[in-house]
């Protein structure tokens, strides 16, 4: 047993007080897999939960790995690679050069931790020019109790090339606490376009700390869609995205729904670097007894640079929380930055709006929840999109 | 279809409605005129369930049963539909998944919008940045879905432009199952029987009564129904005397 000591209460809000800080950094090795449809059928009914479907022909490449060990690879598309951070490291040497670049090995004990200790993690890169026809698909799934599983991944997209990766991170049915640490460093080169969807689904127990910076280089475009619809004791994160070429943009959507015993402090940031950069931070946010804070953070660093940052928050009982945090920072004047924020209850109005037309108050509420998270979010999955419905039936349940 | 007996209605502790009494027929179109904060909407919004109206005494009975007391819905799944003065709007809910609540169940959406040239709104979010004129196409457009048996409207031309109030006009008709000119071989008369369809509508204008055939009119003055009779000759008499003297007429 090797103790990770998490941060204080002070700064990850009450919810961590009564954390166990002892997690185990051992698991025993998987199996590779050549066909990732031999799973059992309870893991692969746990990933497709969070996108991830291990027998669907729909999928330009996937990405398995369990605990420490990475359990599947292939692609189906010439010109994109996926295979694990360890191969590529030894494949190609250059990718050395990836690593810690985007992000600070420094910036908190967290990313420390995971310089010397982190295991595995994925390697995925479209070659430049390579469109890919359908999403690479990315789970990383913890199967052992109370597992530190720490990856490191690297994303490179090169010139003009357009990748859409869908990222489902979810734990196993016996699977109940757990530390999950993943760094990962994107790249958008020039022109390139990379879409990135992540879903989570952990134990209700786990303490959840990604670690994500992504560098858009001239002409490239870059959108995040982070869901969390499930328990999670302790999620932290706060991406952060720097526009460093002219004409970059980036764009986060943050769907987060807070059970009761849940904290999520969730964010996303953008660096507005360059000439005509622009920005777009989307959150919703429904806590039904949980804590959330929801952060935001643009900085302007070049006039006639446009972002705009949302975040909503809708409180469906009177136990839980929701804090906005937006924050603007311009650099230089002519940098266009804006803001709205706003946290509440469902207005009384819309409710009964939707009874004089025949639902009843569950389903008005349920309604109005649903259409509130319904961001729009490009090239979901159906099995997905179905997903998300559930999770909400769910959390409807619970709030009522 | 709908029995109000001395039904008095609060909003907080201010009484608004004193004392209604109103009986309104299968087939029959109502209007209710009055000044501004004479009470009309609270009236729907009463006879609706809306929470913030409060129901002080008396009773409302539709097709015979007593509603008091059930919640909105109920009254909806009744057969009570209701045409809102100023709808909420609702994020990230098509007016297409909108019209099929409505129904309950299929829905031909298209067919509907085209009625009311509101094509190019379905698949917008319901009553987002619609203008006034939108809002009460909008309302009717969900009422055709709905397919209530008594239907409410609350000011159905306020803000609508001119080229749109016989659209209006029309979708009203449409909506309490009467059509513009009797159908081959059916006296006016007996169209007018086969109507089993019952409205309530407030006008501040009067507009309205050049497109739908009301049969009734009440004047509510001060939370009281001071006057009830024909709407023409009522309307003529607000018009010409103004509401106060209209209403001393009864006393």
């Amino acid at each position: 047993m090797c103790a990770v000591y998490i941060l204080g209460p002070e700064r990850v809000g009450t919810v961590a007080k009564n954390s166990d800080p002892g997690y185990t950094t051992e698991a025993p090795e998987h199996t590779y897999l050549e066909d990732p449809a031999a799973l059992p059928e309870e893991d692969r009914r746990r990933m497709l939960a969070v996108g991830v479907d291990a027998g669907d022909t729909r999928r330009s490449g996937t990405f398995l790995q369990m605990d420490h060990s990475v359990v599947h690879c292939g692609v189906r598309q010439e010109g994109l690679e996926v295979m694990g951070i360890d191969e590529a490291l030894a494949g190609y040497p250059w990718v050395q050069d990836y690593v810690w670049r985007a992000l600070d090995a420094a910036q908190d004990e967290f990313t420390a931790y995971a310089q010397d200790r982190s295991r595995s993690g994925y390697f995925i890169r479209a070659l430049p020019g390579v469109k890919a026809v359908y999403p690479v698909q990315a789970c990383l799934y913890l199967a052992r109790e109370r597992l530190a599983q720490c990856v490191h991944n690297i994303v490179i997209v090169e010139e003009g090339a357009e990748l859409h990766i869908i990222t489902g991170c979810a734990s196993g049915q016996r699977v109940m606490s757990g530390l999950h640490l993943g760094v990962s460093e994107f790249y958008v080169k020039k022109n390139a376009h990379l879409t990135f969807t992540m879903i989570h689904n952990w134990a209700e127990e786990m303490e959840v700390r990604p670690r994500t910076a992504v560098i858009v280089e001239e002409g490239g475009v870059f959108l995040s869609n982070y869901i969390c619809l499930s328990p999670v004791r302790l999620l932290q994160t706060n991406p952060v995205a720097y526009l460093r070429g002219e004409g970059a943009v980036a764009r986060f959507n943050t769907v987060l729904v807070a059970p009761p015993g849940s904290f999520m402090d969730v964010g996303s940031q953008v660096f507005l670097a360059a000439e005509r950069t622009r920005a777009e931070l989307i959150a919703r946010t429904v806590t039904t007894g949980g804590g959330i804070i929801n952060r935001g953070l643009l900085v302007g660093e070049k006039a006639g640079v446009k972002a705009h940052l949302e975040c909503r928050g809708l409180l469906l009982t009177s136990d839980g929380y929701i804090r906005a945090i937006p924050e603007l920072e311009a650099r230089v004047a002519g940098a266009e930055l804006s803001h709205e924020a706003a946290v509440g209850k469902i207005a009384p109005e819309e409710i009964e709006y939707l009874m004089a037309r025949g639902l009843d108050e569950d389903e008005a509420t349920a309604t109005i929840v649903r259409g509130f998270l319904n961001v729009r979010i490009e090239g979901l999955p159906e099995e997905l999109e179905r997903q998300i419905d559930r999770a909400l039936e769910v959390s409807k349940v619970s709030a009522m | 279809m709908l029995q109000v007996s001395d039904l008095s209605v609060a909003i907080g502790d201010k009484t608004i409605l004193h004392d209604i009494n109103l009986a309104i027929e299968p087939g029959e179109v109502h209007v209710l005129f009055g000044p501004n904060g004479s009470g009309k909407s609270t009236l729907l919004g009463a006879l609706m369930g809306f929470a913030r109206y409060r129901v002080l005494k008396g009773s409302i009975r539709l097709k015979g049963e007593e509603i008091v007391g059930l919640p909105v819905h109920e009254r909806a799944r009744r057969g009570i539909g209701l045409a809102f003065q100023r709808p909420p709007t609702i994020r990230g809910l098509t007016m297409r998944q909108m019209l099929a609540i409505c129904a309950g169940d299929g829905v031909n959406a298209e067919e509907l919008a085209a009625c009311l040239r509101f094509e190019r709104f379905l698949d917008r979010e319901v009553n987002a940045g619609f203008s006034g004129g939108e809002l009460k196409r909008s309302e009717l457009m969900q009422l055709m879905a709905q397919s209530p048996d008594l239907v409410l409207l609350d000011e159905p031309e306020s803000g609508v432009d001119l080229e749109n109030i016989a659209l209006i006009g029309r979708a009203i008709n449409y909506l309490l199952g009467r059509r513009v000119g009797a159908p081959a071989g059916k006296s006016p008369r007996q169209v007018r029987q086969e109507c089993v369809k019952a409205g309530l509508i407030i006008t501040h204008t009067g507009y309205i009564l050049d497109y739908v055939n009301a049969d009734v009119g009440h004047v509510l003055y001060e939370g009281r129904i001071s006057c009830s009779g024909n709407p023409r000759e009522l309307l003529r008499c607000i018009h010409e005397l103004g509401y106060g003297a209209c209403v001393r007429c009864t006393f």
